[in-house]
């Protein structure tokens, strides 16, 4: 491995990362505010996907199928609240978790049926395509800058929004204290919803700008969103910031992991045998960070309720 | 002099900037109730919070039966004979008085790792719970689950937990908050009753209540004790009326 | 007999004893009984948690898998007597449910449920990359776990009746835990963590131990399930699975084990029926179990005592 790869890897890793933030900003605000565990956040960021490839296929571009996706996914989360979710708030985690399982199996099926069981494709843009020569001899692809910086963009943006609006205001004092914000007069349910659908959109932006580079297909949200509730766990509920430090500490785990992991293998094991288990263990090692972290910090790394 | 059980040495505590316990010393013996009275956000509940193990202080130190418990868990404290009870009712809903009850003897006689018999038909169980309940009056009431009882009987409820641990003090928060003219005068007899065994520690607000059971007052405010004494002593301290007693004017 | 803890139970074991001789005898059915069974067991096992220590685990299918992939590996190495299988997998279980658990047991609430969510992931992961075991593939038992070298096991009618056996046993067990002493503590640290504290329990020990205790259980119906499938994947391991296992504990209903029991039978069939009827079977029992999370609350058994 040398410092090229590293490179690259750190890279990926670094988008995979503003990715993962993108579907655990939503998860950990959802989470925060209302107290509610999303099992389905996952298939948002899934639809988000299918969204944008059948609307980029639709209408031959692929901008304009970003622009149409985004709407579309907001809309899509504010059926589910109105359906299911809302119905949940005053229930139990345990109840929580069974019913937004049920959405998962019913959505995951619900593409199948409706765009195929084969994984659909969307092409990158023009405008993005190629790469950009970060070094001698490395030329990194324009599209997956293009995510990071999105993906950074994004978070300044969110940033913006919870730190200094306020609605931010409100969404921060319902995390660490529901009752209050209710006893301000706020209609709750009204916050519930805009959070609501503000995390399903930025779930189904991931899932847009994820499009071009990995096979849209059912289930594709279910491993992202295990990953996701790693990130917010590991940074502590109900915390953005802690959301944006661990989606980038996850997905550089996970990515470095994968490229470094067999390597280090074949120093102990024949070459066949070393990819297999290094690719295991790359799998395993942010759900060793995850435990080793809640071991010495039960709340995770930035509590959001003292 | 009795037997001094508890004694705090310079207990302190701070949350932020704020100083909630304040070089607190104080003890209570053998055979008295010794009350902590004190205005709103004095500070008591934090103290009795300390004492039992709930939160742990910033320095001072905490000796029970002669030993050191300063940094002994709640669980442990508990084990060694210091039951407490609670401002806002703490007791299993979904057991009966008599469950509530049978689970304190089996916390005391210390052997729960038992798996294959039904603890409810445990006749040994069972009698040391029973008499606990008849001690409060609510032996009649005995396989009522926990959340149908009225209010004060529950008061009366977290009280005969407490006595089912059999325990060397008695830590009680607040144990008439919240019941009627009736159900206080008879918690008031209850808990004069118990003098003789325990040594108790009274946190209260009802200060009728206070100047007849107590043996012992001490006065909290701010954080600090400004007095301790005899309630005929309590009565006529100066600092204590301007502090407290003053402003309330109750008695 | 108003009360249906005894019972339900009763009539469903009655009814799962009789099966095989009311018609029920083709193999198809006995299979798919047997995996009812199988999962009862294991689901019975997670309501020791769930509804005795009030321990949501969404990784107990680790504990089955653990049970099913010690089948593997001593199938493996040619070893199929029971004596040794049996044992095995429920200490492997037993010795998982143990390290995870004290790590686990540390947190409370929705923590609780993730870090066993990826205590199950990094054994699921981990089977999957056990190549001498077919990965991701899965392996194919070479036989059925002998009983002193007696191949009892490949008879159905058997089979089934060591599965009901075990189960009647297992439920008997938690039963019976739930109202000892020990399940007297745990239940009361469910409720109220903070008086069992102050009546001198320290929760920890007591809920480490039901999780070994329904960890060695989950591994019993892991290697009933590798003998009924003769087949084991990584598959069996997915966290969906654990959300299946935690499904069927609530559409019973938390009132006891004989909820777990029944929810776990309706649970199989239902999804066993509704596969067979329609291609897309998910597109119906997805809403299916939203429906039950909105208006089941009490679960089947609280249909039961009302009706």
């Amino acid at each position: 491995m040398n410092t090229t790869l590293l490179l690259v890897q750190g890279l990926n890793g670094l988008q995979f990362g503003v990715l993962l933030f993108l579907v655990a900003a939503g998860l950990t605000l959802v989470f925060g505010v209302m107290d509610f565990i999303n099992l389905a956040h996952g298939v948002q960021y899934m639809v988000g996907a299918y969204l944008g490839a059948s609307l980029a296929a639709l209408t031959g571009s692929f901008w304009l199928g970003l622009l149409l996706a985004l709407p579309a996914a907001l809309v899509f989360g504010l059926v589910l609240e109105f359906l299911v979710f809302r119905h949940l708030y005053d229930r139990d985690h345990l109840s929580q978790v069974l019913a937004t399982f049920g959405v998962i199996l019913f959505l995951n099926e619900g593409v199948k049926v409706v765009f195929g069981a084969a994984p659909m494709q969307m092409p990158v843009p023009e405008l993005l395509s190629g790469g950009v020569p970060l070094m001698d001899g490395l030329l990194y692809p324009t599209y997956r800058l293009a995510i990071l910086a999105a993906g950074l963009a994004t978070a300044a943006l969110l940033w913006f929004l919870v730190e200094r609006t306020r609605a931010g205001m409100l969404v921060r004092a319902g995390a660490t204290n529901a009752p209050m914000v209710t006893a301000l007069g706020v209609d709750i349910r009204r916050l519930f919803m805009l959070v609501f659908g503000f995390g399903a959109m930025l779930a189904g932006f991931a899932g847009v700008m994820a499009a071009p580079i990995l096979s849209v297909e059912p289930g594709m949200g279910d491993n992202l969103l295990i990953l996701a509730f790693v990130v917010i766990v590991i940074g502590g509920i109900g915390s953005v910031r802690g959301a944006f430090v661990a989606a980038l500490l996850v997905g550089l785990v996970e990515t470095i992991g994968r490229g470094l992991m067999p390597d280090l293998m074949r120093l102990f094991m024949d070459a066949s045998s070393a990819r297999q288990t290094g690719a295991a263990l790359a799998s395993m090692l942010v759900y060793i960070v995850m435990a080793a972290i809640l071991a010495f910090r039960p709340a995770g790394l930035f509590p959001a309720r003292a | 002099m009795a037997e001094t059980l508890l004694a705090l040495h310079s207990l302190r505590k701070s949350f932020g900037g704020l100083l909630v316990t304040d070089d607190v010393t104080l003890d209570v013996r053998q055979g008295e109730i010794h009350a902590l009275i004190g205005p709103n956000g004095a500070g008591k509940t934090t103290l009795i919070h300390q004492i039992s193990g709930t939160l742990a202080p910033d320095a001072g130190r905490i000796r029970f039966l002669g030993e050191d418990i300063t940094s002994l868990s709640m669980p442990a404290r508990a084990r060694r004979g210091l039951a407490r009870s609670f401002q806002i009712t703490s007791v299993i809903p979904s057991f009966s008085a008599l469950e509530n009850a049978a689970l304190a003897v089996q916390a005391r006689q210390g052997s729960s790792f038992r798996f294959f018999r039904a603890a409810s038909r445990e006749a040994a169980l069972n009698a040391e719970a029973m008499e606990a309940l008849a001690e409060v009056g609510l032996d009649a009431r005995a396989g009522t689950p926990a959340a149908a009882l009225s209010h004060g009987e529950r008061r009366q409820l977290e009280i005969a937990i407490a006595l089912a641990m059999r325990p060397r003090a008695l830590l009680l928060d607040e144990p008439l908050a919240g019941t009627g003219p009736e159900e206080a005068e008879r918690l008031i007899r209850l808990l004069s009753g118990l003098r003789a065994r325990y040594a108790v520690l009274l946190v209260e607000h009802d200060m009728q209540a206070v100047f007849a059971l107590a043996d012992r007052i001490s006065v909290l405010a701010q954080g600090r004790v400004i007095a301790t004494g005899t309630p005929a002593q309590i009565r006529a301290d100066a600092a204590v009326r301007d502090a407290y007693l003053g402003e309330e004017e109750a008695l | 007999m108003s009360n249906p803890r005894l019972w339900l139970p009763l009539l469903v074991f009655a009814g799962l004893a009789a099966a095989p001789f009311l018609g029920l005898g083709q193999g198809h059915s006995l299979t798919l009984l047997a995996r009812g069974m199988i999962f009862g067991l294991a689901a019975v096992s997670l309501m020791l948690l769930v509804g005795g220590a009030g321990l949501v685990s969404l990784g107990h299918a680790a504990m089955m898998g653990m049970g099913a992939y010690a089948v593997v590996v001593l199938d493996h190495a040619g070893i199929t007597e029971a004596w040794m299988v049996f044992p095995a997998g429920i200490l492997a279980a037993a010795l998982f449910a143990l390290l995870t658990g004290a790590i686990a047991i540390r947190t409370s609430g929705v923590h609780f449920i993730m870090i066993t969510l990826a205590f199950g992931q990094m054994a699921f992961f981990t089977t999957s990359s056990l190549a001498v075991y077919g990965g991701d593939d899965g392996y194919t038992l070479f036989s059925r776990t002998e009983v002193f070298g007696a191949r009892w096991l490949e008879n159905r009618l058997i089979f089934h009746f060591v599965c009901l056996g075990l189960l009647v046993a297992c439920w008997a067990l938690v039963q019976v835990l739930l109202e000892s002493r020990f399940g007297r503590v745990l239940r009361a640290a469910r409720e109220n963590e903070t008086r069992a504290r102050a009546l001198g329990f320290s929760p920890t020990p007591y809920r480490l131990l039901a999780y070994v205790i329904a960890g060695a259980m989950g591994g019993l119906a892991g290697v009933l399930l590798a003998n009924s499938a003769e087949f084991v994947a990584p598959a069996y391991l997915a966290w969906q699975r654990s959300g299946d296992l935690l499904f069927m504990v609530i559409l019973g209903g938390l009132a006891g084990p004989h909820g777990a029991l029944v929810g776990a039978l309706a649970f199989v069939l239902v999804e066993e029926w509704l596969s067979h009827a329609m291609e897309h079977w998910r597109l119906v029992f997805g809403p299916l179990l939203i429906l039950c999370v909105f208006f089941l609350r009490g679960g089947i058994v609280g249909l039961l005592r009302r009706g």
